[in-house]
């Protein structure tokens, strides 16, 4: 097998790795502060492929820049939800949250088909067919892009939680909850603040997807259990950790589609999930509790 | 029948009355009615066998439905290739499926691998199979294993071949099993650890309970019932497919009767079924007859409804309606 | 479509919710005299649902040109929600409500469900597509399948690439056959094992590649069938799967001689030519296909065109064209039986003998196990977005083109 189909494989995985990494570093943030687990999250994913699709097909809005608007509303929409349906559920036990968000979940997805139909739904842009070609290896363009921006949104991201007094502040009621209210911080807004973060990590993340993959409801329970997994094996609640966990899950399935059977790799991503919870449960790159 | 002995008068002829009437219900009701009344006893069953390990031990599975495959699948495959009546291949999914749940549980139990954490252990457990089922010959694959359906088999009920009435008995057999057992094993000294251990490990070690044992007993009890379900399964639809039966999507099915009936409470996962399923199926009728003809409607509003249940009783139905109807044991 | 209720459904609710069973009496609705009720049950929404409604709206078409044709039939329509459990209540419930024929079911696990209730009501049921072959082989007697099996698609996919072979005059040495993990795409890999080293193909088969239904992208796995350089690329694919590999192969700049379905949906779904636009071109189904000569088929054309507004008939043909045929069995059986009593009617149904039909083959008929022997195949070939049927010359409207023209310099 020439060399350049592994270099091909290897720079594939590493690529989409990046844009599952962006979706699920919005369920890591969520959890890793607000401590609910968002099972909706691959739902609502898919519903922001839609609205990128919708603004393509409408108003030919290429998705790479949709990402900004769907980013913005669906932290407004994150705020909102974490105000006025979730919050009182925040400190309860998960199997209630479990009900709320899959009967939430349901909701999304058959909503969805009412709406749009079965049928997948494409952003046909001009570039969608490209690669780029380096010595001998073909990348497709829009999956560098979408790889690209997804490391522009994390990097933004790490920022506002490093240095903004906001991000100081949420990661203070992450670490202790009760020396933050204390100190006066209004934890239910930074709450709202946070789920909306998470959010708008993933609709851009869904924007995204939508110039690599086609948009369909029954996409999103997939989605779910992708974003899962990312986030386990990076660390639950590690930024890092969601984009290096979104990499080894791409790299790993990728190699295994290559090398071995490509109808079992997503095995190899439930063996690696087994392994680290045995291993290191807190993560690749996740703290101890 | 000490449990039995344990209730109120009114609990008793409450109890009486509702095993009675469905002993009976088959002379009156029609064969809708039937087939779904089976399917309420079905998932009020293996909601049973999951509260055993969420309900009764505090650990999370999120992937139940491998318990339920691997008996469908191994009674399904012994009767196929072997002729093995499904008596003994139930005993031998039984096995396996404990041997997976074991696998699970001291990986996790050992490790201290908790909630969500814990539930991801068993999703990926129950999907590694269902992949590796998906490539294994013996079952057929991806394309499925079809049980033979034979004429001149058709009365052999001890084999489970057989029409309605027989799935009905079984199943409600099944389910006041299940009821029965989870009774006794409540108000056991196990029981008791269990709950010890599902409310406070750290206390429950203190005194002297071996916590590791004690939730490997709950895993292996609940996957062990989980497997009887899927030989019952397997017997009543006759075909099997990875795909479906391993499906994530029937993981999440099987645990939103006990919660929303009440988990850990004894009728909860049947008060959970009896909610649920009838109303999946009245909301396809009421859809219909409101004209909502477009696909997705019906499920619209199931999911709503799940979202308003959890808002208005977050810990179940039964907790309440146990009030209401004065079963409270004084 | 008038969509009739009665008392058993209401009890189910009032009946259950008091936690034990009600007495609901068994409630048949006589359908007015002379009219015979089809219980119609597809997947329409969850997993299969594109197919599902794809199959809908050829059911929606029917009852016009029945009409015409001068049989009467009222149909109900029952989504399954891509679930067996659901299908066989709903099977129950159809009975219960009047429905003297019941029809569907699109996939082999939910056909299977809803069999076991018909074969125990002595309910006829035609199966409109479903593919697993053990459905006619368990000797049920109120079944039968107006559909190919898995063995039959692919025996008469193989053939007619031979005869596309022949008549493009390619000469193609390597071949790979690439499939998804799924019920379907399984049977088709079984068959294609089976049949292939006995039918003499002039090419050789080199690997054949399963692929993971719930993949994202296919990316990886056009690395791969590139790294083997077949001349053919022979698919069994879904409908949204044939987008991700095309897509792929153009990014990936792999060019074989052509890429064709020994039977399979995917290549000629309305979704393929809406993401591909001119790359969804020159791509072949081999499989049964509606024939675009039969004055019967032209006629449901019309009636497709008049209830289904938004969708193309041609992209819809396969699915719509079989959930038609189902339903026109039925009409006629009853018809000719003269009651809508399950087993006269069914007795009927068995004996069908139907020369004009829309599908390509001879007359619909049933051997001794349900199955209808006489279906055709096609080559149906995209051409300008559309499927068109290349071969057999007999039904042919245009020449098969191959090698495929390349990726560049369509768009």
């Amino acid at each position: 097998m020439p060399f350049d189909f592994y270099v091909t494989v290897a720079v594939q995985g590493v690529l989409t790795g990046l844009v599952y990494g962006l979706m699920a570093l919005g369920l890591s943030v969520i959890f890793g502060v607000v401590r609910v687990v968002n099972f909706a999250h691959g739902e609502f994913a898919v519903v922001a492929m839609y609205l990128a699709f919708l603004g393509f097909a409408m108003f030919g809005l290429d998705p790479i820049l949709a990402m900004l608007p769907i980013g913005l509303g669906f932290f407004g929409l994150g705020y909102l939800l974490q105000r006025h349906l979730i919050n009182p559920f925040v400190g309860r036990p998960e199997h209630e949250q479990f009900i709320l968000l899959v009967g939430l979940a349901i909701v999304l997805v058959n909503g969805l088909l009412m709406l749009f139909g079965p049928d997948t739904r494409h952003a046909n842009l001009p570039y969608g067919f490209d690669s780029y070609e380096v010595a001998n290896v073909l990348i497709d363009k829009v999956r560098v892009y979408a790889a690209a921006a997804a490391l522009v949104v994390a990097a933004l991201l790490f920022a506002f939680f490093r240095w903004s007094r906001t991000g100081m502040a949420i990661r203070a009621c992450a670490d202790n909850l009760l020396g933050a209210a204390i100190v006066g911080l209004d934890v239910k807004h930074l709450y709202a603040l946070t789920f909306g973060l998470g959010m708008a990590c993933v609709g851009a993340a869904g924007a995204l997807m939508v110039v690599l993959a086609d948009a369909t409801p029954m996409l999103a329970p997939a989605f779910t259990l992708l974003a899962f997994t990312i986030v386990i094996v990076g660390g639950m609640g590690s930024m890092a950790g969601a984009l290096v966990g979104g990499i080894l899950i791409g790299v790993s399935e990728a190699f295994a589609s290559f090398l071995v059977a490509p109808s079992a790799k997503s095995m190899f991503s439930f063996a690696i999930l087994i392994a680290i919870l045995a291993l290191r449960p807190q993560g690749l790159l996740g703290r101890k509790q | 029948m000490s449990v039995f002995a344990a209730l109120n008068g009114r609990a008793k002829l409450l109890l009486t009355l509702f095993v009675l009437g469905l002993a009976a219900a088959p002379l009156a009701a029609d064969r809708y009615l039937v087939s779904v009344l089976i399917l309420i006893f079905y998932f009020a069953y293996l909601g049973q066998a999951w509260n055993i390990m969420m309900g009764f031990a505090g650990q999370l599975s999120l992937g139940h439905s491998l318990y339920v495959g691997l008996g469908a699948y191994i009674a399904a495959a012994l009767w196929t290739k072997f002729g093995i009546g499904p008596w003994a291949g139930m005993f031998a999914g039984m096995a396996i499926a404990m041997a997976f749940g074991a696998a699970i549980g001291w990986l996790g139990f050992r490790f201290g691998i908790a909630g969500v954490y814990f539930a991801l252990l068993t999703i990926a457990f129950a999907e590694f199979t269902r992949i590796a089922f998906d490539h294994m010959d013996w079952t057929g694959r991806a394309g499925g294993l079809f049980l033979p359906v034979r004429a001149e088999q058709a009365g052999q009920w001890w084999n489970l071949r057989g029409g309605p009435l027989l799935f009905y008995y079984l199943a409600l057999a099944l389910m006041l099993g299940a009821l029965w057992l989870c009774a006794a094993l409540r108000a056991s000294r196990l029981g008791h650890y269990w709950l010890a251990v599902r409310e406070d490990e750290a206390a429950a070690r203190a005194l002297g309970i071996d916590a590791f044992a004690v939730k490997m007993q709950a895993v292996l009890i609940s996957s062990a019932m989980a497997a009887i379900g899927g030989t019952f399964y397997a017997f009543y639809y006759n075909n099997l497919f990875p795909a479906q039966i391993f499906d994530m999507s029937r993981s999440i099915e099987m645990i939103l009767a006990p919660i929303v009936g009440g988990l850990g409470t004894l009728f909860g996962p049947i008060l959970g079924a009896f909610i649920l399923t009838p109303l999946g199926e009245g909301l396809i009728a009421a859809t219909e007859e409101a004209g909502l003809s477009a696909p997705g409607t019906k499920a619209v509003f199931y999911g709503l409804a799940l979202m308003a249940i959890v808002w208005v009783a977050p810990s179940g139905v039964w907790p309440w309606l146990r009030r209401k109807l004065g079963l409270e044991t004084p | 479509m008038p969509l009739k209720t009665s008392v058993s459904r209401r009890a189910v609710l009032a009946g259950a919710a008091a936690g034990s069973a009600a007495l609901a009496a068994p409630s048949i609705v006589s359908a007015q005299a002379g009219t015979l009720r089809i219980g119609v049950l597809l997947p329409r929404s969850g997993l299969l649902a594109q197919a599902g409604q794809s199959c809908h709206r050829g059911a929606l078409a029917a009852p016009r040109v029945l009409a015409e044709l001068g049989y009467r039939v009222e149909l109900v329509h029952v989504d399954t929600e891509s679930n067996a459990d659901i299908a066989r209540t709903q099977a129950e419930r159809l009975i219960n409500d009047g429905a003297h024929v019941l029809t569907g079911a699109f996939d082999s696990g939910h056909t299977l469900a809803i069999a076991q209730v018909c074969e125990q009501r002595q309910v006829p049921f035609v199966v409109n597509i479903a593919a697993a072959p053990p459905i006619t082989e368990q000797g049920l007697k109120f079944l039968v399948r107006n559909f190919q099996t898995g063995p039959q698609l692919v025996t008469n996919g193989l053939r007619l690439i031979n005869n596309l072979i022949t008549a493009t005059k390619i000469a193609p040495k390597r071949a790979v056959f690439l499939h998804a993990n799924d019920t379907f795409g399984q049977a088709q890999r079984n068959a294609m094992d089976a049949i292939f080293p006995r039918t003499n193909m002039p090419f050789e088969l080199v690997e054949s590649i399963a692929y993971d239904p719930r993949a994202q992208d296919l990316s990886v796995e056009v690395t791969r069938l590139r790294s083997l350089r077949p001349d053919l690329v022979l698919v069994v694919t879904r409908a949204s799967d044939a987008i991700k590999l095309v897509r792929d192969m153009v990014r990936q700049r792999f060019e074989p001689m052509g890429i064709v379905s020994p039977g399979s949906p995917g290549m000629y779904d309305e979704e393929f030519y809406q993401a591909l636009g001119p790359l969804a071109d020159f791509h072949v189904s081999n499989l049964p296909w509606v024939n675009p000569k039969s004055a019967m088929t032209q006629a449901l054309e019309r009636s497709f065109a008049a209830t289904n507004p938004g969708n193309r008939f041609a992209a819809d043909g396969f699915n719509a064209g079989f959930t038609f045929e189902a339903l026109l069995i039925a009409a006629d059986a009853f018809k000719r039986a003269g009651t809508t009593s399950g087993v006269p009617l069914m007795e009927a149904i068995r004996a069908t003998n139907l020369a004009e039909h829309v599908m390509i083959g001879g007359p619909i008929r049933f051997d001794e196990k349900g199955q209808n022997p006489n279906i055709g195949s096609a080559c149906v070939q995209n051409r300008g977005r559309t499927p068109v049927v290349v071969l057999p010359e007999d039904n042919a409207t245009m020449a098969p083109v191959l090698p495929m023209p390349g990726w560049q310099g369509r768009t």
